[in-house]
């Protein structure tokens, strides 16, 4: 049976250097009102994010009015976010928290292209909160798991346009065809990202190290 | 066969068990709507079907759309689907309308369901506790809650074995992601039974009343794959967040407002794990239990397979 109601858009988790390379944005629609999705370079769509991560620096960069910027770091990069007076409860927590301090933040994913031609991308925050480092090494385990599950599903997909002419049996996979239609890199730099951010977690490199 | 009559064919076909209805009849009816006044088949067929409805004194439940399927009381997440259900009788409630014979709770093993049974359906009566065969029962929602509907058409039979029935408990696990309106501290309609939260003041059945201060939460619940909506109700509510009804009420006292305690609140939930437990309710999740999810998080198993892949 098919779901009736209008479904609200998951928060997507993603690295930093991820999120940065998904410059494309697309629509599923042509409705005016249709969401809006970035494409993660692993083969998803994103229409929000939740990230954790040390906020590093803030800044008002706005001319007439608040446009504050801040800098989220996690274990892969950066990720730029931009709250404004449409965004006022995100915009006063940026006023507000002195770095370095460990946020939560839910948004939407923005781009924009500088005057060299090149795309940006930054978060555009629904909600920011203060949260603890518990909450933080939570979150970089969760997004490697669902890194490594669209890198999984990528990988499987990617097999199968090798394998001979009608001996296709996975399922298609319409974001990991859409993301090597338009992006370079390869899936395999955020799997290094992946082990980078797990072994940045205190105690965890020595005993796994072990067992390769 | 023409279109048109391939519609007055359905139609005639849902009633003929009811009506003598006759087929040109019918079609006559549809061509005059269709092609004399310019109304869309679909509205036709809808204007039609309710001409035969009232002449036969039915409603639109008793004639059956189509066949029905079998299916579990978790699957039934749409109105007016029409099902077979396996169930148990859990509990018989007071009907509070002479046009309901019976009403009360189903159960099979993948959760509970509210049925009614009309009056006029005239169905052999439901025992509490017995196991039965329902075909031809229909769906219905309010308010995110589902309901199925016992109809003249439907087939009753007794069973002679015993039916285990599983609550309708989910565990969801997940970083709140947002909180929305209609949380912190809310005043709902004081008539009895009532219970609606107020809008400004009013109720949409009472109209303006003196509202009971509650409190409550609705909040985001997200892993990534999926969002569920979560209920907190006072006391999960304050058990979760520190604040007392009393408290909240205090605290939107001295602001002159209520918000301030949905603000409050949000600042204290927000970004955190949770893993909860409770009854659902069409799509949202009531939360009995509630654990914070801040212990150390154990990351090798994860840096196994990433560096093996």
């Amino acid at each position: 049976m098919s779901q009736a109601q209008l479904t609200r858009e998951v928060a997507r988790r993603v690295f930093a250097s991820e999120f940065n390379d998904s410059t494309y944005s697309f629509k599923e629609s042509d409705d005016e009102r249709a969401p809006n999705y970035a494409l993660l370079p692993t083969g998803d769509r994103a229409n929000r994010v939740f990230i954790v991560g040390t906020l590093t620096e803030t800044e008002d960069v706005g001319d007439e009015s608040e446009y504050w910027r801040g800098r989220v770091v996690d274990p892969t990069g950066t990720f730029f976010v931009y709250a404004g007076q449409y965004q006022p409860e995100a915009a006063s927590v940026l006023r507000d928290t002195e770095p370095p301090a460990y946020v939560a933040i839910v948004g939407k994913p923005r781009t924009y292209e500088t005057d060299d031609g090149s795309v940006n991308v930054s978060v555009r925050p629904e909600t920011i909160a203060i949260v603890d480092d518990d909450t933080r090494d939570r979150w970089v385990v969760e997004t490697a798991e669902r890194t490594l599950d669209r890198i999984e599903a990528f990988e499987e997909w990617d097999a199968e346009q090798e394998a001979p002419e009608g001996a296709s049996t996975a399922p298609g996979n319409e974001y990991a065809q859409m993301a090597r239609e338009r992006y370079d890199s390869p899936v395999e730099n955020y799997r290094r990202d992946v082990i980078q951010a797990l072994e940045s977690l205190e105690d965890v490199d020595t005993e796994a190290q072990a067992s390769v | 066969m023409s279109d048109v009559r391939q519609h007055a064919d359905d139609i005639h076909d849902q009633f003929s068990d009811h009506l003598d209805v006759d087929i040109d009849d019918v079609e006559q009816r549809l061509t005059t709507l269709v092609d004399e006044y310019k109304v869309p088949m679909d509205e036709a067929r809808r204007s039609v079907t309710n001409h035969y409805l009232e002449e036969a004194g039915l409603e639109r439940e008793d004639i059956a759309g189509g066949g029905s399927e079998a299916a579990n009381v978790e699957d039934v997440d749409e109105p007016e689907q029409w099902i077979d259900l396996t169930a148990k009788v859990i509990e018989l409630w007071e009907p509070r309308s002479d046009s309901i014979a019976q009403v009360g709770l189903l159960g099979d093993p993948t959760g509970t369901i509210k049925f009614t049974k009309w009056a006029k359906s005239d169905l052999p009566s439901l025992e509490e506790g017995g196991v039965y065969s329902l075909q031809n029962v229909v769906t219905d929602e309010y308010q995110g809650r589902y309901s199925v509907k016992l109809n003249s058409t439907t087939v009753v039979e007794e069973l002679d074995e015993e039916l285990e029935v599983g609550d309708d408990t989910s565990e969801v696990e997940g970083a709140l992601v947002d909180m929305q309106s209609g949380s912190g501290l809310i005043k709902r309609c004081p008539k009895d039974d009532c219970t609606r939260v107020l809008q400004n003041g009013r109720c949409n059945e009472h109209g303006e009343v003196e509202g009971e201060f509650d409190l409550r939460i609705k909040g985001v619940l997200d892993d990534g794959i999926d969002a569920h909506e979560v209920i907190f109700d006072k006391d999960a509510t304050e058990e979760l967040t520190g604040i007392s009804l009393e408290e909240a009420k205090d605290m939107a006292m001295d602001a002159l407002d209520t918000t301030v305690v949905a603000d409050e609140i949000i600042e204290k939930i927000v970004g955190t794990y949770y893993r909860i437990e409770g009854p659902t309710f069409g799509r949202y999740v009531l939360a009995d239990n509630v654990e914070e999810l801040d212990g150390p998080v154990d990351a090798e198993a994860l840096l196994i397979k990433a560096r093996s892949m």
